[in-house]
């Protein structure tokens, strides 16, 4: 059982930062979108999903200052398997409008038949993935 | 007025990237174990959603009370509540992704900082896959519609 309280705590701080972000400045805290709007180049409200994304990647800092260890990140994908996937899932979370927080978490949240469906679908299609590469005909 | 906004926007950053760490989502093997139903099955995942869903529904219940949010004039929340067959192909495209490497955006971004060559190559790709489809999908839709 303990065994899921970091999963579960991890979970509701990251249900707080959606909270935050909507609460104040009535944005959805979905990380695809937040990234795919500085890519824009008409993009006029950069600043704050630039101070979002610097406050993501200090997170595992604060997180490495506070536990005394590093999160744990083992990359089982060869190199031109993670090229394929990081296109998928850039190409992707841009086409459908929204990745695991965006619709995930915001979603789902807000109970969104979109956001239901989009969760749906990626986790079938995820679910299908895994279990070819690691139990498909020649392994 | 504005400082406020960056800094509820960093602060949210960090929750979020401080609730990744924490919750070992930046793990793309405790990722796969959760997609590996045939395989010894990690429900790690779930918990995590769970907790997360579960606290952004509350958000979103109080938001319903409110005019506006407290630092910007508008609530920019997406109206359209209706699936259509661009958001499915494009969950679908990203499921697959996800389920090639067990990287989804925000763990591969949070996860830049512990300085992993595989990352920061996965992360290009992704940004890659975000200017291929502001040049493929986006202009055509643009020509089509200053046509009409």
């Amino acid at each position: 059982m303990t065994a899921f309280l970091a999963p579960l705590a991890g979970g509701v701080l990251i249900g707080a930062s959606a909270v935050l972000l909507l609460l104040a400045n009535g944005r959805i805290a979905g990380i695809s979108g937040i990234v795919g709007g500085l890519l824009a180049p008409t993009a006029r409200d950069w600043a704050w999903r630039v101070a979002f994304l610097a406050g993501l990647l200090a997170g595992p800092v604060l997180f490495h200052l506070l536990s005394g260890h590093w999160p744990q990140v083992r990359i089982g994908a060869s190199w031109p398997m993670l090229v394929t996937a990081g296109l998928l899932v850039g190409f992707g979370t841009r086409l459908g409008s929204g990745c695991t927080s965006g619709h995930g978490v915001c979603g789902l949240g807000r109970l969104s038949p979109r956001s239901f469906a989009a969760v749906a679908t990626f986790m079938a299609t995820a679910i299908v993935t895994v279990f070819l590469v690691r139990h498909g005909v020649g392994r | 007025m504005k400082v406020s906004r960056l800094v509820a926007a960093l602060a949210s950053g960090l929750l979020f990237g401080v609730g990744l760490a924490l919750s070992g989502m930046m793990d793309p093997q405790k990722v796969l174990g959760f997609l590996d139903l045939a395989g010894a099955w990690d429900p790690s995942l779930a918990f995590v959603l769970a907790g997360a869903v579960g606290v952004s529904a509350l958000g979103y219940a109080i938001k319903g009370r409110l005019d506006r949010p407290a630092f910007a004039p508008r609530f920019a929340v997406p109206e359209n509540r209706r699936p259509d067959g661009r958001l499915l192909s494009g969950a679908a495209l990203f499921g697959i992704g996800w389920g090639l490497a067990g990287f989804c955006p925000g763990p591969a971004l949070a996860g830049l900082v512990l300085g992993l060559p595989e990352v920061a190559l996965f992360v290009a790709a992704m940004l890659t896959g975000m200017l291929l489809y502001r040049l493929l999908a986006e202009r055509p839709a643009r020509t089509v519609g200053a046509g009409l």
